[in-house]
């Protein structure tokens, strides 16, 4: 634990600090204890009044927190016999992204995710989760695997996005997250992926062009990050707040926009604060999710897929009068 | 090159060039080699330097003009708006971006869709219009990739793609994103349909174009010197904290890494798209068609 933590959850956790302290000093007072009890309800009440309406700042805030449980995370707590699986046979293992095989309520599966490190050395390891060509280029060899033996894929999407160095464009980092979605799209095998904490760009798309994409409640899902969006519009990277709020990247709004298929509601304060209690959530809603995809036909499935991201988009229509707009 | 042609730069370039600057739109002076040519000339040349071979930007009708034979063009989709799904607003909003651009471009987003023959080839074409928000690919250009593919599927004609754009468009969030998708969908169902597809990348092509159709191509050609990458120089530059070596991310540069087929002059351009889809096709050469 980096225990960093943020404005928005100061006053929460100094009162749960408070109240510790009146459990050591009241040891066993029946009278206190009740009195305890309450306090408890309440800070538990005034946190989840609090994260009801956070801003999009905050959320973005708290889906990239230090504490916030990554993929491997996950994995521990979903996935029995897990066997990681590297390498992209090509160049190199990214340890940017985790992949390999395991059991999801009892049926095998292929499970892939952004891994994030959770200490300066871990994050030169992991390279802050953020994947170069040969990371996408593991992961489309497990989706092939996934399809061949007909095992459904999870997929983790966690990451500021895929990394933009001398290396990543020599080795064709538009080329690897070009060629992933389009596989993922032919998949024959049902698919699903969950934003666990930033989905960041075409780095997390790579891994997201799923049957269904869920989100946790405090995830964030961009085409692009409030600072570099903020640089670029505004001029000034320190817009970025300003930047978060008009990019529409909370899981409420990708749910209004039709992009997010199901929030999941993770632990009061936040899934740092209740790895188990989310991952139950997840359980719940993956479980529901895969058997309805495993009811539908292989054709069904791809062709429902087709259409749910062919109808993506919001156009309106002019009308047409006189010449086209241009000259040719 | 003549021996009294200077080798290094001439004495005066940059702001001193620019206080001698003849009348706007009579003359025509290259970014390359400094150059004045007409530009009549200059045009009728593609924007091509005549003498040092430089590539210059071109207005999508001029490209559209040099790539499709005369007469065959038909544009469709021109009923297609960008809506505000998001209600975006920067610095202006994103509704007054778009009626400027409008304005600006004379296209109704950042894409020129329809059908036509490049070098006798019927094809389903689509051209980006960088003039438009710098090609950026929102709602609507991704609906119109998305068309030209699915069109080319309906009428069995190969595709052909140019690619002009700095990626995805910021102010339509996730749904620009998620266009990348789309497309890479709709490119999956003209792969099983046995028909070509000719990606052009033009200068520049970068993020979420280059991430998704533009780099899945049968073929991927490009003009010289066209950049195309990922992430834009800068960022990558302000990532790594160090200059980007010369040439980076460079079509040359993109040839040698294996990233795209050709690099192809632009006064050639048409007739290679032509002979690469009736040698992928398997049909007769043209009478006049010289061999390769």
């Amino acid at each position: 634990m980096t225990n960093k933590v943020l404005d928005f959850e100061r006053p929460i956790l100094e009162l749960e600090g408070k109240i510790r302290e009146l459990k050591l000093l009241s040891a066993g007072s029946e009278e206190m204890a009740s009195e305890i009890s309450k306090l408890e309800r309440k800070a538990q009440q005034l946190q989840k009044e609090r994260f009801a309406k956070l801003s999009r700042w905050e959320q973005f805030q708290l889906a990239k927190h230090p504490d916030r449980p990554y993929t491997l995370d996950y994995i521990g707590e979903l996935i029995d016999d897990f066997v990681e699986l590297r390498g992209d046979r090509a160049y190199a293992d990214d340890p940017a992204i985790v992949s390999g095989i395991g059991r999801f309520a009892g049926r095998s599966i292929v499970v892939m995710g952004h891994q994030k490190g959770r200490n300066t050395k871990e994050n030169v390891y992991r390279n802050f989760g953020m994947a170069r060509p040969e990371g996408y280029r593991k992961c489309q060899r497990l989706m092939r695997l996934a399809d061949q033996f007909r095992l459904p894929l999870l997929c983790l999407i966690d990451t500021t996005g895929a990394y933009p160095g001398i290396g990543a464009e020599e080795r064709g980092q538009s080329e690897a997250i070009a060629t992933s979605l389009e596989l993922m799209t032919r998949l024959r095998v049902p698919t699903i992926s969950v934003v666990i904490g930033e989905g960041g760009s075409g780095g997390a798309l790579a891994i997201g062009v799923t049957d269904r994409i869920l989100m946790l409640e405090h995830a964030v899902y961009s085409v692009i990050s409030p600072r570099g969006c903020a640089s670029i519009l505004w001029k000034n990277p320190e817009a970025e707040r300003t930047a978060a709020e008009q990019l529409r990247m909370t899981a409420e709004d990708l749910s209004n926009l039709g992009i997010c298929d199901e929030r999941i509601p993770e632990a009061v304060g936040g899934a740092h604060r209740g790895l188990t209690v989310t991952a139950n959530a997840m359980r719940t809603a993956l479980s529901r999710h895969f058997d309805e995809l495993a009811s539908m036909s292989e054709e069904d499935r791809l062709n429902a897929r087709y259409k749910k991201y062919r109808s993506i988009g919001h156009l309106e229509v002019a009308a047409q009068t006189g010449t086209p707009p241009t000259d040719e | 090159m003549a021996w009294w042609r200077r080798k290094k730069e001439p004495l005066e370039r940059g702001k001193g060039d620019q206080k001698v600057s003849v009348p706007r739109g009579l003359w025509s002076k290259c970014d390359g080699c400094g150059e004045i040519t007409y530009t009549d000339e200059f045009v009728q040349n593609l924007r091509v330097c005549p003498v040092c071979g430089h590539h210059h930007p071109m207005p999508t009708h001029e490209r559209i003009a040099a790539m499709i034979d005369p007469e065959t063009w038909e544009l469709l989709d021109t009923e297609l708006r960008s809506g505000d799904p998001l209600q975006f607003e920067d610095k202006k909003t994103y509704k007054s971006r778009i009626a400027k651009a409008e304005r600006n471009a004379g296209s109704g987003d950042a894409f020129a869709s329809g059908i036509g023959n490049i070098d006798g080839v019927p094809v389903s074409a689509g051209f980006f219009v960088f003039e438009f928000m710098g090609g950026s690919m929102g709602s609507v250009v991704g609906e119109k990739v998305t068309r030209v593919i699915e069109r080319g599927v309906e009428l069995k004609r190969p595709v052909v793609l140019f690619s002009a754009s700095g990626g995805a468009r910021m102010q339509e969030g996730i749904l620009s994103l998620m266009q990348m998708a789309k497309t890479s969908a709709a490119r999956g169902r003209l792969r099983d349909a046995g028909l070509p597809y000719i990606s052009v990348c033009l200068h520049p092509t970068t993020g979420g174009v280059a991430a998704s159709f533009a780099m899945l191509g049968d073929i991927i050609l490009t003009e010289p010197r066209a950049l195309v990458g990922f992430a834009g120089p800068r960022v990558i530059q302000q990532t790594i904290g160090q200059e980007l070596p010369e040439g980076f991310q460079r079509a040359e540069f993109l040839l040698e890494h294996g990233m795209v087929d050709r690099v192809v002059s632009r006064l050639e351009l048409r007739e290679h798209i032509g002979a690469l889809l009736r040698l992928l096709q398997n049909t007769p050469r043209r009478a006049e068609e010289a061999r390769p």
